[in-house]
C-alpha cells in the first residue's frame, strides 16, 4: 500500500466504501460472512468455512463471496454466519455445520428463502450506516 | 442526557376522543420525573391523519411513529426512546414488520443491543485494513490531526463523559487532561488488554474482530496527551488476538498511519505489543507497568498516579480496550451524540460477556441503564432448563452477587456500586438455584488468594482467612461468630489493601452476607446446603417405600455404608458415607436422594 | 535429579540479540523460551542471565510470579482445564476430576510416559462453549465428564 497522505487516505476510504456498497447493493453476488473469533473456530467455524468454499466451487457459484469476520457475539450458537443476498435482508444463522451448509446454499442462496430452522435474527442496528 | 427532541401528540378529534389529552399530561409528568422537562418539548399537533391507529405519538427529529399509545405506554417511551434513544418496537407502525420473516424466528438477541464498541465485530474482515477504512476507520484520526488541537480533543473527551470500561469507571477525559498537563517529554499510552476476570472476554473479541479501532484510538490519545509511544499489554493466552493485532500494526505502519509523520501531519506515534503472562493483578495499572518493565507485576502505593509517574517513571495513560474502541466513534459523531446514549451517570454502552445458566450465552452490547432483567431474560432468553434465577454476578472476583430484587435496576457504574457490586470489566454470570452462594464465594476467594501478589498484608492474610472461613462453613464446621469475623475482615480489606485487587476481593463475601444470609446461616446452623453443592453437607437417604431391596447400592458403595437384607429396604449409615453419589446413580427405582 | 540440558536454538539466540537493547525485554524473551521448550530450562535461564546482564535470582522471581511460565517440562499433550467462572459453574470441576481419574495423575503433573500433563487455567475466553478443555491449543467445548475418555483416547492413539 505504501505510506499514505491525508488525500490518499480519503481516496482509499471512498473507493473501499464504494466497493462495500457495491457488494451490498443489488448488482453484485451474495456474501457469506463467517464469525471466526476464538470461540467460533473452537466450535468448528474453519470447517464450515471450508465446506462453503468446497460446495460453492463444486456448483460453480463463483460469484458468492465467502469471508471471515470477528466474533458476532452469539457464542451459544457458534459457528455463526451472516448471509447477505442481494434484495433480501441480511440474516444471521447459528449452529452452521454439517448438513446446514448445504441447506443454506439450497434454500437461501439458490431459493432466496430464509431457512427458518436455523435463523437466529437479523444483525443489530449498524451505527456506521445509520449516520 | 436527553435528546433535544419534540414529542408530537395528535390532537385531532379522533385521537382526542381516544384519550390523547391525558397522554399529553402523562408525557409531561414522566419527562419531569426523568429530568428531561426542559429538554424535550411536548406539543399537541393537528391531526396526523392516521385516525384508525390513534392515539398517535410522533417523536422528532427521528420521525418515529407510535400507534395505539396507551397511558401506561408513556413511561416506556420516555425511558426507552427519550432517555436511551431506543425505539419501542412494539408500538411502532411499520407495515414492513408484518412481513418480516425474521420476526418469526424471534430471538431478540440483537434487537435490544446497540453496538458502538462492537460496531465492526462480525461485520468487517479484521485482517483487511480497507474494510476498516471503508467504515469510517481512521476518519477520527484524520479529524483530530488536521482539524483539532490536542486541547480540543481532551475537551471533547471530557464533554462525552466517557468512563473507563476496565472496571473503575474513571472519566477518560480527565485522565487524558492530567497527562496532557504534565511537562513535555517522553510520555506513554498503554492499552490494557490483560483481561484477567475469569468469565469476561469482550476485549479479546474486540481485538480479534476490530483491531484497528484500538490502534486508531491510541494514536488519538497520543496526540491529545503528547505521547509518541504506545504499548498494548495483552494476555499471552489470546494467540488469535495477538496475531490479528500484529497484522493490523504491520498494515497501519505500511500505510503511514503509525510511525513518523502520520498522514503528513508531522505527528509521530508507534505501538509495540507486550505479553502478559497469566497474573490477574497485572490488570492493575501500576502492576501492569512493572510487568512491561520486565519485572514481577506487583502494584505500588499511589500517589504518584500513573499520569504523573507511570511507565519508567514517565507520565502514562492506561486505557482499557473497550474504552479505546469507543473513542473513534465519539470523535466522529461528537460528544453530544454520545451523551444521548446511556444514563447521565454513565453515557454510552457496555459490552457484557453473558454466561452461566442462561439460554443464550454471548457477547452483548447494550446502552447503560438497561436492566438486568432485559439482559438476562430478553437477550439471554432466560434461565436454562427451566430453573429459577438466583443471582447475577457482575465484576467477576471483584464484584458481588446481585439478587432477584434488583433485576429491574437500570445498571451503570453508580447503581451497581450502590448495591455492593461493581461494573468491573463486564463479566455477567447468571446463577440458578442449583448454585450455592457459599460455593461461589469460595470459588472467587480461591481465585483472589491464588492471584494475590502478597505485597500487602490485608489482601495476603485477609483473603486467606476469608477462604478458610468459607471452607469451614461449606464443610459444616462454621459458627455464627465466623460470619461476624468475615464481615470485619472484609471491611478491613476494602479499606487497607494496597490495590484494587485487595480492595475488592471481599465483595463476593460482603454481598453474600448481605443478600443471601439465610442460606449461609443454613449451612452454619442446620448444616444444610440447599443447592446440594457443598458435598460435605449432603446427606444421602433411601426412601423405604421405593426401595425394593435389590442390594445394588450396597454392592456399589465403596465405603460399605449401606446395609439391609435382600428384598428389604436398605439404610445408609451417614457416618460411613463418603458422599460419592454412586448409590444414587445406580438405583433403578429412584429410591435414593440427597439433600 | 538430573536436570535436562536443552540446546539454545538459533531463533532464541537471535531473539535475544534483537531485544537486548530494548527496556523491559526479560518477559518477552521468557515467552519465546517457554514457547520453544514448553518450560524454562535452567541452563537456558543461566545463559539469558549472562547475555541480558540480569541476575538469575531475578529471572527466577519473574518466572515464579507468572502462571504462564513453568519450571518443569509439560507432557507431549498439554491439557488445560478451564476453571474460569462460566466453566466452573457449568461443571469444569467435574471435567478435572474425570481427567485425573482417566490419567491417574493429579493437577500440575505429567503422566509417567510423558504423554499427558494437566494444568488448570482461568478463562480461555470460550465461555459460550463452557465447560471447555484445551489440548495443545485445540479447544474441546460443551463437554461432560463422560466425554473425557474418548478425547484422551483420540490423542493416545496418535501417540
Amino acid at each position: 500500500m505504501g505510506k499514505m497522505t491525508l488525500a490518499d487516505l480519503r481516496k482509499l476510504r471512498e473507493s473501499s466504501k464504494k466497493a462495500m456498497e457495491m457488494r451490498d447493493s443489488e448488482n453484485k453476488g451474495a456474501r457469506i460472512i463467517i464469525s471466526m473469533g476464538t470461540c467460533g473456530i473452537a466450535a468448528g467455524a474453519k470447517e464450515t468455512f471450508d465446506a462453503f468454499i468446497e460446495q460453492l466451487m463444486a456448483r460453480g457459484m463463483t460469484d458468492v463471496l465467502v469471508s471471515q469476520t470477528g466474533c458476532m457475539g452469539f457464542c451459544q450458537h457458534e459457528p455463526t454466519i451472516e448471509v447477505a443476498v442481494p434484495g433480501m435482508e441480511s440474516t444471521v444463522y447459528g449452529d452452521v455445520k454439517g448438513a446446514a451448509v448445504e441447506q443454506i446454499i439450497n434454500t437461501h442462496l439458490v431459493g432466496k428463502q430464509v431457512l427458518k430452522d436455523l435463523v437466529l435474527e437479523k444483525p443489530s442496528v449498524d451505527i456506521i450506516k445509520e449516520a | 442526557m436527553a435528546i433535544e427532541s419534540h414529542v408530537l401528540i395528535c390532537g385531532g378529534s379522533a385521537c382526542s376522543s381516544s384519550g390523547s389529552n391525558n397522554i399529553t399530561a402523562e408525557f409531561k409528568k414522566e419527562l419531569e420525573a426523568a429530568g428531561l422537562a426542559g429538554k424535550v418539548e411536548v406539543l399537541q399537533t393537528g391531526c396526523l391523519g392516521f385516525c384508525e391507529q390513534g392515539p398517535i405519538v410522533k417523536i422528532m427529529p427521528q420521525g418515529t411513529f407510535y400507534v395505539h399509545v396507551k397511558l401506561e405506554d408513556v413511561k416506556e417511551i420516555v425511558s426507552e426512546h427519550l432517555v436511551k434513544g431506543r425505539v419501542v418496537g412494539r408500538l411502532c407502525y411499520d407495515p414492513a414488520q408484518a412481513k418480516d420473516p425474521h420476526a418469526e424466528a424471534n430471538i431478540p438477541f440483537y434487537k435490544k443491543q446497540f453496538r458502538i464498541v462492537l460496531r465492526n465485530c462480525g461485520v468487517i474482515n479484521p485482517e483487511k485494513i480497507e474494510d476498516y477504512i471503508a467504515r469510517d476507520g481512521y476518519k477520527a484520526l484524520e479529524k483530530v490531526l488536521f482539524e483539532m488541537t490536542p486541547e480540543q480533543v481532551v475537551e471533547e473527551m471530557k464533554k462525552s463523559g466517557l468512563r473507563g470500561r476496565g472496571g473503575a469507571g474513571f472519566p477518560t477525559g480527565v485522565k487524558w487532561e492530567s497527562a496532557a498537563k504534565q511537562p513535555k517529554g517522553q510520555k506513554y499510552m498503554i492499552c490494557n488488554a490483560d483481561e484477567g476476570d475469569p468469565g469476561a472476554y469482550m476485549d479479546r473479541a474486540t481485538l480479534e474482530g476490530d483491531p484497528h479501532s484500538v490502534l486508531e484510538a491510541m494514536v488519538i490519545g497520543g496526540y491529545a496527551v503528547g505521547a509518541d509511544k504506545g504499548y498494548i499489554y495483552i494476555r499471552a493466552e489470546y494467540p488469535l488476538a495477538i496475531e490479528r493485532l500484529q497484522i493490523a500494526i504491520g498494515q497501519a505502519r505500511e500505510a503511514g498511519l503509525l510511525g513518523d509523520d502520520i498522514l503528513g501531519s508531522g505527528f509521530n506515534f508507534d505501538i509495540e505489543l507486550r505479553f502478559g503472562a497469566g497474573a490477574f493483578v497485572c490488570g492493575e495499572g501500576t502492576a501492569l507497568q512493572h510487568s512491561i518493565e520486565g519485572k514481577r507485576g506487583m502494584p505500588r502505593p499511589k500517589p504518584p498516579n500513573s499520569v504523573v509517574a507511570g511507565l519508567w517513571a514517565r507520565p502514562t495513560v492506561i486505557n482499557n480496550v473497550e474504552t479505546l474502541a469507543t473513542i473513534p466513534v465519539i470523535i466522529n459523531k461528537g460528544a453530544d451524540w454520545f451523551t444521548k446514549i446511556g444514563t447521565p451517570d454513565t453515557p454510552g454502552t457496555k459490552v457484557f460477556a453473558l454466561t452461566g445458566k442462561v439460554n443464550n450465552s454471548g457477547l452483548i452490547e447494550v446502552p447503560m441503564g438497561t436492566t438486568l432483567r432485559e439482559i438476562i431474560f430478553d437477550i439471554g432468553g432466560g434461565i436454562r432448563g427451566g430453573h429459577k434465577f438466583k443471582a447475577a454476578q457482575t465484576g467477576g472476583p471483584s464484584g458481588g452477587m446481585i439478587p432477584e430484587q434488583f433485576l429491574d435496576l437500570p445498571i451503570d457504574f453508580g447503581s451497581l456500586a450502590k448495591i455492593d457490586s461493581i461494573m468491573g470489566s463486564g463479566g455477567l454470570i447468571v446463577m440458578d438455584e442449583t448454585d450455592c452462594v457459599v460455593d461461589i464465594a469460595k470459588f472467587y476467594l480461591d481465585f483472589t488468594v491464588e492471584e494475590s501478589c502478597g505485597k500487602c498484608a490485608p489482601c495476603r492474610i485477609g483473603g486467606r482467612k476469608l477462604l478458610n472461613y468459607l471452607t469451614k462453613i461449606s464443610e459444616g464446621r462454621g459458627t455464627l461468630q465466623d460470619l461476624e469475623n468475615m464481615e470485619r475482615i472484609s471491611k478491613a480489606m476494602c479499606k487497607a489493601s494496597l490495590c484494587g485487587l485487595g480492595q475488592s476481593a471481599a465483595n463476593p463475601v460482603l454481598s453474600m452476607l448481605k443478600y443471601f444470609k439465610d442460606e449461609v446461616v443454613e449451612h452454619v446452623v442446620d448444616k444444610k446446603c440447599r443447592a446440594g453443592k457443598c458435598s460435605k453437607l449432603i446427606q444421602y437417604k433411601i426412601d423405604p417405600a421405593k426401595c425394593k431391596g435389590c442390594t445394588m447400592c450396597a454392592r456399589k458403595c465403596p465405603a460399605g455404608a449401606i446395609s439391609g437384607a435382600l428384598k428389604n429396604p436398605h439404610v445408609i449409615d451417614t457416618t460411613k458415607c463418603v458422599k460419592c453419589g454412586a448409590c444414587e446413580a445406580t438405583c433403578k427405582f429412584g429410591a435414593i436422594s440427597h439433600g | 535429579m538430573n536436570e535436562p540440558i536443552e540446546k539454545m536454538t538459533p531463533e532464541i539466540s537471535a531473539f535475544i540479540e534483537e531485544w537486548k537493547s530494548k527496556p523491559g525485554n526479560l518477559i518477552m524473551v521468557l515467552h519465546q523460551v517457554q514457547q520453544t521448550y514448553g518450560y524454562i530450562p535452567r541452563n537456558i535461564a543461566i545463559e539469558i542471565s549472562e547475555r541480558l546482564s540480569v541476575p538469575l535470582a531475578k529471572i527466577y522471581g519473574v518466572v515464579t510470579f507468572y502462571n504462564f511460565f513453568k519450571l518443569e517440562k509439560a507432557g507431549k499433550y498439554k491439557i488445560q482445564v478451564c476453571l474460569g467462572t462460566a466453566c466452573y459453574i457449568r461443571g469444569g470441576d467435574d471435567l478435572l476430576k474425570a481427567l485425573e481419574k482417566e490419567l491417574g495423575i493429579g493437577l500440575n503433573s505429567t503422566t509417567p510416559d510423558g504423554l499427558f500433563s494437566i494444568e488448570a487455567v482461568r478463562c480461555l475466553g470460550c465461555c459460550g462453549l463452557a465447560p471447555v478443555i484445551v489440548v495443545n491449543g485445540n479447544v474441546h467445548g460443551r463437554l461432560t465428564s463422560k466425554d473425557v475418555p474418548a478425547i484422551i483416547e483420540q490423542y493416545r492413539k496418535q501417540g
